[in-house]
């Protein structure tokens, strides 16, 4: 049989030239980015522990302390950020090279999928065949968000957070968006099958070389509106995980939570509550990991 | 991917696009050296495959444009979740150019209207009419637009 040449020594440039076409995305991604200062994700690995809950709060704290602020819902098929941070209600404005995000409580800059989709309860479904749709749909939800990153008109930020899905998988498809992902914060409640579970987020994010800035107990107690007593939520009163940082322990509040649920992220109104001061010590904690100690 | 014409032992090249509009695609590559023709034709699986990854097969006729992948292909886009800017120098377009565009869903209309302007543009082409749309829609991968 004749001996024929293969893929690598064939020139490359054809008119598909299809690693042109994705290069030419990973450039367009670095350019948007240049101008963030800093990123970093907001994880867990187990949903329902109100991680996204505290990445509005976190987002709105730092921009309300003269901060420049985006946030990427990357939860595509569970997105809350828009309505977390009142940025829902008007249309996106797309010029010839870019999609202006929505802006929301305290100035931050959003961008999720529930910005396009068509009304409350609408979910998120793709065109294309419907059968095995697991063949494709996490190559194109992973080219969405690169698409979000890329696309979105974000301009000078100081920082950008990402908020991610459950899943400990998650963060993979962002490191390789991101190779300059600044680091993780990592959400949990005090129980053993959370700890279980984050845990392993923890050592992929480790295995990854993703810096670990450090792990947020959230409904650490609950916080009794009559006597003020705090009393436990979960049967451990605490988790820990060895060599990472626990930056906050954020006690039950449902005012808290039902204030940002609406809209309204309660660290900017409240912002001396148990859980507003410790929203207040996790951005501290950011802001000091990246910029250095502030006097 | 690349093809090869074992005979020649020349890359052959992509020359017709061809989107027939049920899922599939064709794609006529040539051997440069002898001018044989193969034909890829993919089913909608693998066609979806390809579209996930924002590529165009053949290579692309204009820029990418913003959301392109996301306009694509979400199928519960709202109608007005996007508003579409003027952009520089469009041309115009005739009266059923602009009437078949109506008809497109308002989450991509605004993305349709520049593929198709851009093309025009390139092309030095003053007007988008149907049988322009006609001539451009393979190239810009639009298939039923």
């Amino acid at each position: 049989m004749k001996k024929l040449r293969t893929y690598f020594q064939l020139p490359d440039g054809t008119a598909s030239d299809i690693a042109g076409q994705l290069a030419v995305k990973t450039k367009r991604l670095q350019r948007r980015l240049a101008a963030v200062q800093h990123v970093f994700a907001v994880m867990s690995g187990k949903g329902g522990v109100g991680k996204s809950v505290i990445t509005a709060n976190l987002a709105a704290r730092l921009a309300d302390e003269g901060l420049s602020v985006g946030v990427l819902d990357a939860d595509l098929n569970g997105p809350s950020m828009a309505r977390l941070l009142a940025a829902n209600g008007e249309p996106l404005r797309v010029t010839e090279r870019s999609v202006e995000p929505a802006v929301g409580s305290a100035g931050v800059k959003v961008m999720s999928m529930d910005l396009l989709l068509a009304g409350e309860a609408t979910p998120v479904e793709w065109g294309g065949p419907q059968s095995e749709t697991f063949l494709w749909r996490g190559t194109l939800e992973a080219n969405t968000l690169r698409e979000f990153l890329s696309d979105t008109a974000w301009g000078n930020l100081d920082y950008l957070i990402l908020d991610l899905p459950p899943g400990t998988d998650r963060i993979a498809p962002v490191r390789d968006l991101l190779p300059t992902l600044g680091g993780v914060i990592v959400v949990t409640v005090p129980s053993e099958l959370s700890r279980f579970i984050v845990g392993k987020s923890l050592t992929l994010s480790r295995e990854m070389g993703i810096p670990v800035l450090g792990y947020v107990e959230n409904m650490s107690g609950y916080v009794c509106p009559h006597c003020g007593e705090v009393g436990r939520l979960f049967d451990s009163a605490s988790v820990s995980f060895e060599d990472v940082p626990r930056l906050a322990g954020l006690p039950f509040d449902p005012e808290f939570g039902r204030e940002t649920e609406a809209g309204r992220p309660d660290v900017l109104r409240r912002p001396d509550t148990e859980v507003g001061r410790g929203i207040r010590v996790i951005a501290s904690a950011i802001r000091e990991h990246f910029e250095g100690p502030r006097s | 991917m690349k093809f090869l014409c074992v005979d020649c032992d020349a890359q052959m090249a992509s020359v017709e696009k061809t989107l027939p509009g049920d899922g599939t695609l064709a794609l006529v590559f040539r051997c440069p050296a002898c001018e044989r023709e193969i034909a890829m034709l993919t089913n909608p699986m693998e066609t979806q495959m390809v579209n996930s990854l924002c590529v165009d097969v053949g290579g692309r006729a204009v820029p990418e444009q913003p959301f392109e992948l996301v306009r694509s292909q979400l199928k519960t886009g709202g109608e007005d979740a996007l508003r579409d800017m003027p952009g520089s120098a469009e041309p115009t377009w005739s009266e059923e150019a602009e009437a078949r565009l109506g008809r497109v869903p308002g989450f991509v209309r605004g993305m349709v209207r520049r593929l198709y302007g851009e093309w025009a543009r390139d092309r030095g082409i003053a007007e988008v009419t149907l049988a322009m749309m006609d001539e451009a829609r393979s190239d810009l991968g639009l298939e039923g637009m």
